[in-house]
């Protein structure tokens, strides 16, 4: 490969840009849509910079608890949905128990570990169960759990589970409101050593939080576990051969994820300030996941760049989309539906992609094989 | 015995053996709780007919190892194509029924044909694909039904004189165009003759197809594609041919369904409609790369018995309503657990 380099310089410039305009495709063609609906839409500067950075705090956790599965071959996982019930349980719990502010946060992040970790061994056991096929099964376990949240939040909280206060209740005597307020709490992590500079309002605390999940995912990655992790994640069988307990490193991965999304989910929902207790977590998943691909992962490979790139381009076409689409056909439902078509797009072109490359993969691993088997005949 | 006993377990399948009692004891008791039993009976007919259709289009996409066709939407939006636009052409009664079979056949064909090209190139790798494949043209749909220039006053939003409403009524058009050809009344119970007919005539095709020479190699390539390859089976072609069966029989069936529930029911509606086929034919006894005709009567009966029989005796025995947790719980843990069976028999 570095002699081909060497032969034709300027050949191979061509071929350097080529391949990151290939390699960043996604990315690339995000920055053209927000380059075209940020002038359309109208925005200020201002409004634009503080919405993202508000998103940025709100998402940023969210999305990073997806890389830990990434690193160990399980592919994306819809199964943070989890995480995100188990969050919402716990915020739940809290609002009854009338804990506010950032005690009130903090206890509800404890709240919600052992829900995540129970949920998280499930999902891992039977995604062992389900190899080569671990994100549409992890895809219907969210669906499954959440019809789980439902029998729990929706029938036994206040019948079987004590739940205190009417407030929270629904009128019959059991169950969870639609909506649970959460005034007393909200972006009670944001505003504190929150920092204005101009109109923009940087919550200090909230990404001070995401930065040391970041240096804690890099560290992670350094150690004996996260090391096993890729290696699961390159083979499973040189893995297994290596004495590395694959099984359990996979479920280890998927609980640690669950737990990340928990906690995104409570620093999510401080910031918007309610609960919606029966649609909140729905579609978290796939938009964290398409946020992450649009930063330019992919199945196989993420970054904690590509998390920051990804929310800031996406949320960026999630604000613009819907005012640029209704100057341009004077119909604001033509933006939204938009804005969701593009989300699984981007998911579904990253899943071909990702296919396509393993297919072609295993097509000249196989190729090699048989030269070598050749070559090997041809010494004989 | 003991043995035979769980040899029987093991065949059948524990959570299909828990759906049946369950149905079975719902029959028990909707007469001891109050609910009136023949109308019952006569809604899970209705809602078999309207299913079943839906149920069957999994079936050749199952037989040549294409899994689960999660992508159904893309055969749904063929046939709501179909249907807008026997109705806007002018299309009334019984006719457009007709008609819009007859115009969703080419989209379907074309949107089949593209997506079996995909799934060509991606083998191993489906069902995830499948799904997000069915989103996304279901999500580009929404946008269509905004833009595309329909001017039928009884489709469009009233006020702003286009973009197609998200539900449109049939009346007037096919709404229950089968059911009310050659019903039966039996005392209370109606039986809607016309769709299930059609449902009989599509599944015979299909039994019939499945044991011609194309269909026993599409059988071939589904349970061996090296074997099949061997054997001078054109294995993509074969793929190919049974996404676009697949695809068209969506597009009927969703046009069956409108026709029983008597709505065109636009945008959003679509997305999730896979997973109720999906379920009804595992529940039948299929699995991921096995599935018959028989899987998908009895599937499409329990399914639909347990949705319809669940509210009114739950409601009649408790005042509660649990009807839609108990739905979500067993249909998607039914499909949880046909996909773990499968590395099973794989390994």
């Amino acid at each position: 490969m570095s002699s081909v380099n060497q032969k034709g310089g300027s050949r191979s410039v061509g071929k350097t840009v080529r391949s990151f305009l290939a390699g960043n495709s996604v990315p690339i063609m995000f920055i053209l849509i927000c380059a075209v609906c940020i002038p359309i839409s109208g925005f200020s500067p201002d409004y634009l910079l503080n919405e993202i950075i508000t998103r940025l705090g709100r998402n940023a956790f969210l999305i990073l608890s997806l890389l830990i599965p990434i690193m160990a071959g399980m592919g994306l996982n819809f199964g943070m949905t989890l995480g995100a019930m188990a969050g919402e349980i716990a915020l739940i719990f809290v609002s009854d128990w009338q804990i506010w502010g950032i005690p009130g946060v903090i206890l509800a992040m404890i709240v919600s570990v052992p829900f995540s970790v129970v949920l998280g061994w499930f999902c891992g056991k039977i995604m062992n169960m389900a190899k080569g096929r671990e994100m549409i099964t992890s895809y219907i376990i969210s669906f499954f759990i959440n019809g789980v949240y439902q029998l729990i939040v929706l029938y036994m909280m206040g019948s079987v589970i004590p739940i205190a206060h009417s407030s929270i209740k629904l009128p019959r005597g059991y169950g969870i409101r639609n909506t649970v307020g959460l005034l007393n709490m909200r972006q009670c992590i944001d505003n504190l050593l929150a920092i204005r500079i101009g109109g923009v309002k940087i919550p200090a605390l909230t990404l001070l939080i995401i930065a040391l999940m970041c240096l804690l995912i890099v560290w992670f990655r350094r150690t004996k576990l996260g090391q096993d992790m890729r290696a699961v994640g390159q083979d499973m069988q040189v893995a297994r051969d290596a004495g590395i307990q694959v099984e359990r490193t996979r479920i280890i991965s998927i609980i640690i994820s669950t737990v990340l999304a928990g906690f995104g989910m409570i620093l999510y929902l401080q910031n918007i300030g309610n609960l919606s207790t029966y649609s909140a977590h729905s579609q978290v998943g796939m938009f964290c996941i398409a946020a992450l691909l649009v930063g330019g992962a992919s199945v196989d490979r993420a970054s904690i760049g590509n998390v920051f790139l990804g929310v800031i381009l996406f949320h960026l076409m999630f604000i613009v989309a819907p005012q640029a689409g209704a100057k341009i056909t004077g119909d604001s439902m033509i933006g939204e539906y938009f804005r969701v078509f593009v989300s699984y797009g981007v998911i579904t072109m990253a899943l071909i992609m990702y296919e396509m490359k393993k297919r072609r993969q295993k097509a000249s691993i196989g190729e090699q094989l048989a030269l070598a088997q050749k070559e090997g005949l041809q010494h004989e | 015995m003991k043995e035979k006993i769980k040899d029987f377990i093991s065949s059948f399948g524990l959570p299909r053996l828990i759906i049946s009692a369950f149905l079975l004891a719902l029959f028990i008791l909707s007469p001891i709780v109050g609910a009136d039993l023949p109308m019952q009976i006569t809604n899970v007919i209705n809602r078999f007919s309207w299913n079943a259709v839906l149920v069957l289009a999994m079936v050749p996409m199952v037989h040549s190892g294409c899994g689960l066709n999660f992508g159904l939407p893309l055969g749904i939006v063929a046939g709501l194509l179909g249907g807008t636009l026997s109705l806007e052409f002018g299309f009334t009664g019984p006719m457009s029924f007709l008609m819009a079979v007859l115009i969703a056949t080419p989209f379907a064909l074309l949107f089949g044909g593209g997506y079996g090209w995909l799934l060509n190139k991606i083998k191993g790798g489906e069902m995830m694909i499948a799904t997000y494949v069915g989103f996304s043209s279901v999500s580009f749909m929404c946008m269509m039904w905004l833009l595309l220039p329909y001017h039928k006053a009884d489709m469009v939003w009233g006020l702003s004189g286009k973009g197609l409403r998200t539900t449109i009524s049939l009346e007037g058009y096919y709404d229950k165009a089968l059911s009310n050809f050659l019903q039966i009344n039996i005392g209370k119970i109606s039986i809607p003759m016309g769709a299930l007919l059609l449902f009989a005539l599509l599944a015979f095709a299909m039994w019939a197809f499945l044991h011609t020479k194309t269909g026993t190699a599409m059988t071939a390539v589904g349970s061996n594609p090296n074997f099949a390859k061997a054997a001078g089976i054109h294995v993509d072609k074969i793929r190919m041919l049974s996404v676009v069966m697949s695809t068209w029989l969506g597009a009927v069936g969703i046009l069956v369904y409108q026709q029983g529930f008597g709505f065109i029911q636009l945008y959003n509606a679509p997305f999730y409609m896979a997973l109720p086929a999906v379920s009804a034919i595992l529940i039948g006894g299929a699995s991921v790369n096995k599935a018959s005709i028989i899987n998908v009567i009895v599937g499409t009966f329990l399914f639909q018995g347990i949705v319809t029989m669940t509210p009114t005796v739950m409601n009649n025995m408790i005042h509660m309503d649990m009807s839609e947790v108990i739905r979500m719980i067993a249909s998607n843990g039914m499909i949880l657990y046909a996909l773990t069976r499968r590395s099973e028999v794989r390994r």
